[in-house]
């Protein structure tokens, strides 16, 4: 097998990742770097990130109320040491990507605009239009040829991590172009290989977004973390799930149902006026927004259409000038996937999943229970996002996060034995998995991949959803063990060539889709309780802070349901009260 | 207006091709069951999940931003997440690979060379000085972004260099997306690498290539406009060469 040595691998090649790479070289340039990517840098999904990344700017604005909103907005499931350093590195990370080209959008006089997310006290949002994500990606892609310490690997897939004596020694991976497996040695590793959101049918994310660093890092016996909070994108195209930014919101788009009716004042969310005004109706947080969802299609207050109901995001009031100026992309899409003109229509929308708030545990350096691993980004829990993460504290998230795993990853680097080369037992493992892989490309008994993919996706959708309760959880559990079983019996592949065979790395994607959905679908049956996107119709409708202010840990059993277990919250400032939107207010002025 | 999703049923027609058995590309025919939403890509897939697991494309965001699946449909390079199979229909659509570049397998092009362009363009701000962070934001006022951003938009997807027949002929040629990306950098008030860039600009492989076609503008999905960023560089390659460079830049007047 061909060997690559590098002092750091890094998997992914998203925002965290490239940050984290120029981190590195920035750190120490001696240190070799290899990034391992599925697919070249500028695809990966940050580039669909659409409405901004948080940084604290204005006058009005500080680092407590930054604090105070994500911790509410978590439902006191944050942990608040690691918020604090968050909300403290966000906005030099923001002028960092301004510094590298980051096209930030600006007030007249040439300083940074910044616009309302929901769940802010104040505007707090850096934005680029409404392509965010695809700036800073590129931003940050572009940046990176900078550095020669880092070798790319574009378009190899990490197929397997090496570990012995709960410490990384190497990635294998598949280059995709010949199939040909690579072993990666390395002193340390980061990963930041994204979400989840692909286990469900219905949701924003990219085709690439399949949870396959929480499944390598949890099969290798790091723990996942709070993976029941998966969060609803209130605002989403039926049919596709395309993301409509929340930046409609931010710039005072209303959303009415079937009579016209803003309905989200009866969801604890109004009164209407004064409008807009932080905190409160359109400008509340997602898990909120996606529930009185629900409950108005239970009424039949949602428009049918023939792939989904749907609810009105209303843009016309902004105008033609600010829509075009603001929200160009999501104007591009209405007009192209939904066939409407923002300017002139309503926007159909609905929830759908958006993003996993839980991932593989980390500590706030982002050292994970694996010697020499760090993780960051969606992949990852630091423990900012609780139960509910806030619009735009993603963004900041992958710049604030993704150094500092570079940082600590370089350090571990520097601090392990010179000596780099493979041994006989890193080889024996390596070649292990590798036979693993490669049976997976020779068969030919089984079910089609999309099968056992779609019953996951239609098993979680049904089960673990927007609202939960004890009976479907169960039935999820059941099912994704039963969907395990047949995944373990085979699949199918028509496709038995080496060259870029994309059945074949589904496949393997597959397997950690199933196994991470099944920590989601446990976590979720164990949380008797009702906290953030987390919520229940059964008999725990309500927070138990005396039972469930905690952590849920998922440890990895095999072939069997893995062990569920908690850890306390760090609790520093802030001690939970009731988590409150909507009420009485100040009108807002929107720039 | 609701999107009609009766299911009709079109002929997909896909150019295959697998180094390791196939002495040439050869085309392929699939029957595929679509509704008035469907892109060309959600067509594929559905070929690729129900009909024929090796048929090979690259595809992920769906939503025309990550670049991810252009390819020539019908004999035009476009994205094919942004393309509708209603559009086609009753005729049947034929699928091909990107021009102008090596197939890998099927639809998938080897993207190299293009990476390898980017990274000669020095794609990223070159500072006078560095600036600390603690010195905050630089000023940009709109009329100085102007200058830049629309070329900032490329998303990278190659349409334009498998629209474009000059890199058909000389590969060497560095070709539209990579120029309008450094174009976006000099016209950038922030940057000052443009001495750094001349060499690449006005040389064999620069701006003078280019002979003015203008397709590579016609097929960007993102409107970015690399013809014009490319002339641009001719207008600015001459003052170059008559030394005047410097009184021209496009952010000069802003400075």
């Amino acid at each position: 097998m061909e060997t690559v040595n590098s002092d750091i691998v890094i998997i992914g090649g998203g925002g965290t990742v490239l940050r984290a790479a120029i981190a590195i070289a920035e750190a120490d340039p001696k240190l070799s770097v290899s990034l391992i990517s599925k697919v070249v840098p500028m695809r990966s999904h940050t580039v669909a990130a659409e409405g901004g990344s948080a940084g604290v700017i204005r006058p009005d604005d500080s680092l407590d109320k930054h604090f105070d909103d994500t911790v509410s907005g978590g439902d006191w499931l944050c942990d608040q040491d690691a918020v604090q350093y968050f909300v403290e590195h966000c906005t030099p990370e923001m002028v960092q990507l301004e510094h590298w080209g980051c096209p930030w959008s600006r007030h007249d006089d040439g300083t940074i605009n910044v616009r309302f997310f929901g769940g802010m006290t104040v505007q707090r949002t850096w934005f680029a239009g409404d392509k965010s994500g695809f700036h800073i990606l590129h931003t940050l892609f572009q940046t990176s040829f900078k550095y020669p310490s880092i070798t790319r690997y574009d378009e190899f897939f990490a197929a397997d991590l090496v570990v012995e004596d709960g410490r990384i020694r190497g990635v294998v991976a598949i280059e995709v172009a010949t199939g040909k497996p690579f072993l990666f040695v390395c002193k340390a590793l980061v990963m930041a290989t994204g979400g989840a959101g692909r286990v469900y049918l219905q949701n924003t994310n990219a085709g690439i977004v399949t949870g396959d660093g929480m499944g390598l890092a949890y099969r290798h016996g790091a723990k996942l973390r709070d993976m029941e909070f998966v969060q609803y994108h209130p605002t989403c195209l039926a049919g596709t799930g395309i993301l409509i930014t929340e930046g409609c919101r931010g710039e005072g788009a209303i959303l009415t149902n079937k009579n016209g009716y803003r309905y989200l004042q009866d969801y604890g969310l109004g009164p209407l006026d004064p409008w807009p005004r932080p905190k409160a109706m359109e400008l509340g947080p997602r898990d909120r927004l996606s529930q009185a969802f629900w409950h108005e299609e239970q009424k039949g207050t949602t428009i049918d259409t023939p792939q989904a109901s749907v609810v009105n995001l209303d843009l016309r009031h902004l105008g033609e000038k600010k829509i075009l100026e603001r929200l160009p992309q999501i104007t591009e899409c209405a007009r192209i996937f939904a066939g409407v003109d923002p300017v002139t229509q309503p926007i159909p929308v609905r929830p759908a999943v958006h993003y996993t708030m839980g991932g593989i545990a980390s500590d706030l350096t982002t050292a994970t229970t694996l010697g020499g691993l760090y993780v960051a980004g969606e992949c990852s829990s630091v423990g900012i996002h609780g139960a509910n993460r806030l619009g735009s504290n993603s963004l900041a998230e992958i710049t604030v996060f993704g150094r500092v795993a570079g940082e600590a990853a370089a350090a571990y680097a520097r601090a392990a034995p010179a000596a780099s080369e493979a041994s006989v037992r890193t080889r024996t493992q390596a070649e292990a998995s590798v036979a693993h892989m490669t049976a997976l490309l020779h068969s030919e008994t089984g079910e089609r991949v999309a099968t056992l993919r779609d019953e996951l996706g239609a098993c979680m959708e049904a089960h673990v959803g927007i609202y939960r309760e004890d009976a479907g959880l169960h039935k999820a559990c059941d099912k994704i063990a039963e969907l395990r079983d047949r995944y373990r019996r085979g699949v199918r592949l028509d496709d038995h060539a080496r060259c870029f065979n994309t059945e074949w790395l589904s496949t393997i994607e597959l397997g950690f889709m199933l196994e991470v959905a099944e920590a989601m679908a446990y976590s979720a049956y164990n949380r008797k309780e009702s906290r953030g996107a987390h919520v229940r119709l059964d008999e725990y409708k309500e927070r138990d802070d005396v039972n469930f202010l905690m952590h849920t840990l998922a440890t990895y059993n095999g072939d069997g349901p893995p062990t569920i277990t908690y850890q306390p919250v760090v609790i520093t400032k802030s001690k939970p009260r009731i988590r409150s939107y909507g009420g009485a207010g100040k009108q807002a002025v929107l720039t | 207006m609701p999107l009609d999703t009766t299911t009709r049923t079109i002929e997909i027609e896909c150019q295959r091709y697998d180094p390791d058995t196939d002495a040439a590309p050869r085309m392929q025919s699939y029957k595929v069951p679509f509704s008035n939403d469907m892109s060309v890509l959600q067509g594929l897939r559905h070929i690729k999940d129900h009909i024929d697991g090796s048929l090979t494309f690259r595809w992920s965001c769906r939503m025309a931003i990550c670049g991810s699946c252009g390819m020539m449909i019908n004999g035009i390079p476009q994205l094919s997440c942004h393309t509708f199979l209603r559009d086609y229909y009753p005729n049947k659509l034929r699928i091909a690979p990107l021009e102008h570049f090596p197939i890998v397998r099927d639809m998938v092009i080897d993207q190299n060379d293009f990476l390898d362009k980017l990274e000669s363009i020095k794609p990223y701000i070159i500072p006078k000085e560095d600036k600390p962070v603690s010195d905050g934001a630089y000023r940009q006022t709109p009329a100085q972004m102007e200058q830049y951003v629309q070329y900032s938009e490329c998303i990278n997807c190659l349409l334009c260099y498998a629209a474009c027949p000059q890199y058909g002929i000389t590969p060497q040629f560095t070709g539209p997306a990579a120029l309008a990306l450094l174009h976006r950098y000099n016209a950038d008030s922030r940057d000052e690498g443009w001495a750094a860039r001349r060499d690449l600009v006005n040389s064999e492989n620069g701006v003078w290539h280019c002979t003015l076609v203008g397709y590579c503008s016609e097929v960007c999905p993102k409107s970015v406009d690399p013809a014009h960023a490319i002339n641009q560089n001719k207008v600015n390659s001459v003052m170059d060469y008559f030394g005047i460079m410097k009184l021209l830049m496009p952010r000069s007047g802003a400075k």
